[in-house]
């Protein structure tokens, strides 16, 4: 038996790698759905002359939060004013977020998915019975004005397991496949020597072969994702991978981005997830499809009970919705929890047999009852085969068949995100129109608008999708679209600043020097113990990132506390953050793979203590269901009702948190 | 719930460059062993269970056992994939077994329109590529 000092993985590191430089106009860091949309739109404005690549750390293919698939679209316009699209996702988010972003999202997202349809993707539609086809049978498209089947007002069904597969093909294509690096983990976004506030470039690596990737360029979209397994998992064995959001996305858009001085928005805002327990399967189908409703431990269906309309009396006007703010159901399901009145149970038996019940009702035969029930199963397993398929793994080693017996739900651990119904991000311009406010202030962290559609408080830096802070329910469709929209924004600026010649501060060999600091550290002092993985000289990324996540689950806010934080609490866990920012210095990597999770890492801790800093400014709990802050534990709207900008000063290292006005474009009276 | 390679049926892609499940790794976990020509998850905490790798694999050499820490043992979901549809075998531990077929694309894989060649109007207004005409708040 060999002694375990050896580097872990198939590709080891070496120490000197080979450094390549590329010069080109434009540079897109990711390749999810939002990067997707920037490759498929960004030709149809580029000169012909202009040089634009695409970096993603994965395979386009099945990248990005829809790698799995999904099994609904959850924006799509349609037929309802987009101005009632705002107010939505405005009462969802608790009243602080940009309507001008929003509403922009509003107007271009349905041609993204009339797109996708064309592509291939396939959408179910309601036949002249009324009764639901799947996406392959025969139908008028939605460009010719067919009928999505919707679930809620803003949902739709479709067979989405290739979903992903489908956006990224014509992505490739419009872009050209050689323009496309995939495997290249960018990991810092880089400022220009000579223009002050101005991206200039980034750097990154290869995790298939020792090289690092320095790129030069005008301008450049940073669109990688939210951020996952930054608080303890609720499984923190085997377990961990099964997260509610991707696993692979680190927090790096937002680390990226304010590292360069990018202001951050909202990022208090986190995402607590009610799923389904363990399998994170989604519950949405459920609750809006199949009209299922949530028991707690005594049997109570308890959310229409008089004592919860008495709580959700206290969020006036949130709390008044027909749809209760996601937070706030949060908030109701753990009062439940921390009463004792547990688990909390969707009765999905229930709710699949009130269908069958009321077809029988309605006089339908056997023959076609026998039918109608395969067709509902059918429905009810391919929500999950389609985007999370842990949960029907689950399902079956538990011999659960959700026809016949319920399964219990839970608020899972918190992530960091802004396309979903979360709103943490990072402050950007809204559309250069006379509607967007144009408020007096020489701070962009102040303004609305500063010229270029989605850029950041960085001149040339854009961001997309979940990089988007204060605009959420944008979702996978929202997500491509916004894509779509920087495309034409990253063209412009380009187009506006020919005569700009990036320079960096740093030589590329010393930005290697940088990204392979862990590979260095590592074989400098591998002989200094018999197991590789422990070690007097350096730590291992898996051993710091579990580190995080103990200290913010008991310190920020985790499942430890029921999601309960304080001043003194977040204090400490600054002081946590601190140290391990520290240790984060000496993480080694004895192969490429260990080296793109020491960077992960890097990304996770910077974007944690962005999240920690901002609850810590905001002396309320606007969130409730997401976190509480025990010494206010109230929704402040006359304190708070604003939003909460950071700015980090690349030079001095210095963070600024600052209030910011939040101005309201659509009408307000009535609030929805 | 990690994926797992089935030596008797994994060919390490017959040699080439990269296996397939090593291309399509959303989190890089698959790599293959160069001298047992076989590929393997690297980190199984860290698999999504997205099934990637199991859809894509030319051979069908790979399969996904439960995660060990909550999932009791004995169950396997299994998926054929097709041009058109996905074939799913969801089997239980006390051996009832469910089929679905699902559509997947309506279009042949590469026939994508990308609408190459094709320019948008003018560089400064908000409209994007194929929409003319665009709505402000009421």
């Amino acid at each position: 038996m060999a002694l375990p000092n050896k580097p872990n993985g198939e590709i080891e590191a070496v120490v000197n790698p080979e450094v390549v430089e590329h010069d080109v106009d434009i540079l897109i860091v990711g390749g999810g759905m939002a990067a997707c949309g920037t490759a498929f739109e960004i030709k149809k404005w580029a000169t012909d002359d202009m040089k634009i690549v695409l970096c993603d750390k994965a395979s386009m293919e099945r990248s990005g939060a829809v790698a799995q698939g999904l099994s609904a679209i959850n924006t799509f316009i349609g037929e309802n004013p987009i101005e009632n699209y705002v107010k939505m996702v405005r009462n969802d988010l608790m009243g602080v977020v940009r309507e001008d972003l929003i509403y922009d999202c509003g107007r271009h997202v349905d041609e993204s998915v009339k797109l996708f349809e064309e592509w291939g993707l396939p959408i179910w539609k309601k036949d002249a019975a009324g009764e639901n086809l799947d996406g392959s049978k025969p139908a008028p498209t939605l460009r010719e004005g067919g009928t999505p089947v919707r679930t809620g007002k803003w949902q739709i069904m479709i067979n989405g397991e290739s979903y992903k597969c489908i956006v990224a093909e014509p992505a490739k294509a419009a872009l050209g496949e050689e323009n496309c690096l995939e495997r290249i983990f960018i990991v810092k976004m880089l400022l220009d020597k000579n223009k002050a506030n101005q991206i200039a470039g980034a750097v990154g690596f290869s995790t298939r072969e020792n090289k690092v990737h320095v790129f030069r360029c005008k301008t450049a979209l940073v669109a990688c994702g939210g951020a996952v397994n930054i608080f303890r998992p609720r499984s923190t064995g085997e377990g961990k991978g099964r997260a509610w959001y991707p696993v692979w996305n680190a927090g790096s858009t937002y680390t990226m981005c304010g590292q360069v001085g990018a202001t951050m928005t909202m990022m208090e805002n986190r995402f607590t997830p009610a799923r389904f327990k363990d399998g994170y399967g989604p519950v949405g189908a459920w609750f809006l499809l199949f009209k299922a409703k949530v028991q707690n431990g005594l049997g109570e269906f308890y959310a229409n009970s008089a004592a919860v309309k008495e709580e959700l009396s206290k969020f006036m006007p949130y709390g008044a919705s027909a749809v209760t703010p996601t937070c706030l159901r949060n908030h109701l399901m753990i009062n439940e929890l921390k009463e004792g009145r547990g688990p909390i149970y969707m009765a999905t038996d229930v709710a699949l047999n009130a269908f069958l019940d009321d077809r029988k009702a309605a006089g339908m035969n056997d023959k076609d009852l026998k039918k109608f029930w395969k067709h509902l199963e059918s429905e009810a397993w391919e929500d999950f085969l389609d985007m999370s398929v842990g949960q029907a793994g689950l399902w079956a080693g538990a011999n659960v068949e959700p026809e016949k017996v319920g399964s219990e739900i839970m608020p899972t651990e918190p992530y960091l995100l802004g396309s979903h119904s979360g709103c943490c991000g990072i402050w950007t311009s809204g559309p250069n129109e006379a509607w967007v406010p144009d408020v007096a202030n020489d701070s962009r962290a102040h303004k609305y608008k500063w010229g270029y559609n989605r850029m950041t408080t960085v001149d040339g830096l854009f961001t997309a999708g979940d990089g988007v802070g204060a605009s959420g329910h944008k979702f996978s469709s929202g997500a491509h679209a916004e894509g779509r929209i920087v495309a034409k924004q990253l063209v412009k600026f380009c187009r506006d600043n020919a005569d700009f010649k990036p320079e960096l501060k740093q030589t590329a060999q010393e930005l290697a020097d940088e990204v392979y600091a862990p590979v260095k550290l590592y074989k400098e002092n591998q002989g200094l113990s018999t197991a590789s993985n422990v070690n007097p000289a350096y730590c291992k990324p898996a051993g710091i990132m579990m580190r995080l996540m103990k200290a913010t689950d008991e310190y920020g806010g985790g499942v430890a506390t029921y999601y309960m934080t304080s001043g003194k609490l977040l204090g400490i866990c600054m002081d946590l953050l601190k140290l391990l920012r520290e240790d984060a210095e000496k993480m080694a990597a004895g192969d490429l793979h260990e080296l793109l999770r020491a960077w992960e890492n890097y990304h996770r801790i910077w974007c944690v203590e962005m999240h920690i800093r901002h609850i810590q400014f905001r002396e309320e709990s606007r969130y409730p269901g997401f976190y509480y802050r025990s010494d206010f534990p109230a929704v402040d709207d006359e304190n708070w009702k604003c939003f909460v900008n950071s700015t980090f000063n690349p030079d001095t290292k210095e963070w600024l948190c600052e209030k910011v006005e939040c101005i309201n474009i659509v009408e307000t009276d009535p609030w929805l | 719930m990690p994926s797992y390679v089935d030596p008797s049926k994994c060919d390490g892609c017959k040699g080439g460059d990269k296996t397939a499940c090593m291309y399509i790794c959303p989190n890089d976990l698959m790599v293959l062993n160069k001298e047992e020509m076989k590929a393997y998850n690297q980190e199984p905490d860290a698999c999504w269970e997205c099934y990637s790798c199991v859809k894509i694999c030319p051979q069908g050499a790979i399969f996904v056992r439960g995660y060990d820490d909550f999932v009791p043992m004995g169950g396997q979901v299994h998926p054929m994939r097709s041009a058109d549809s996905i074939m799913w075998t969801v089997k239980f531990r006390n051996g009832n077994m469910k089929r679905f077929k699902f559509p997947i694309r309506t279009t042949a894989e590469g026939a994508a329109n990308a609408y190459a060649g094709q320019k948008g109007a003018s560089l400064d207004d908000e409209c994007l590529f194929l929409e003319s005409a665009l709505p402000t708040p009421k």
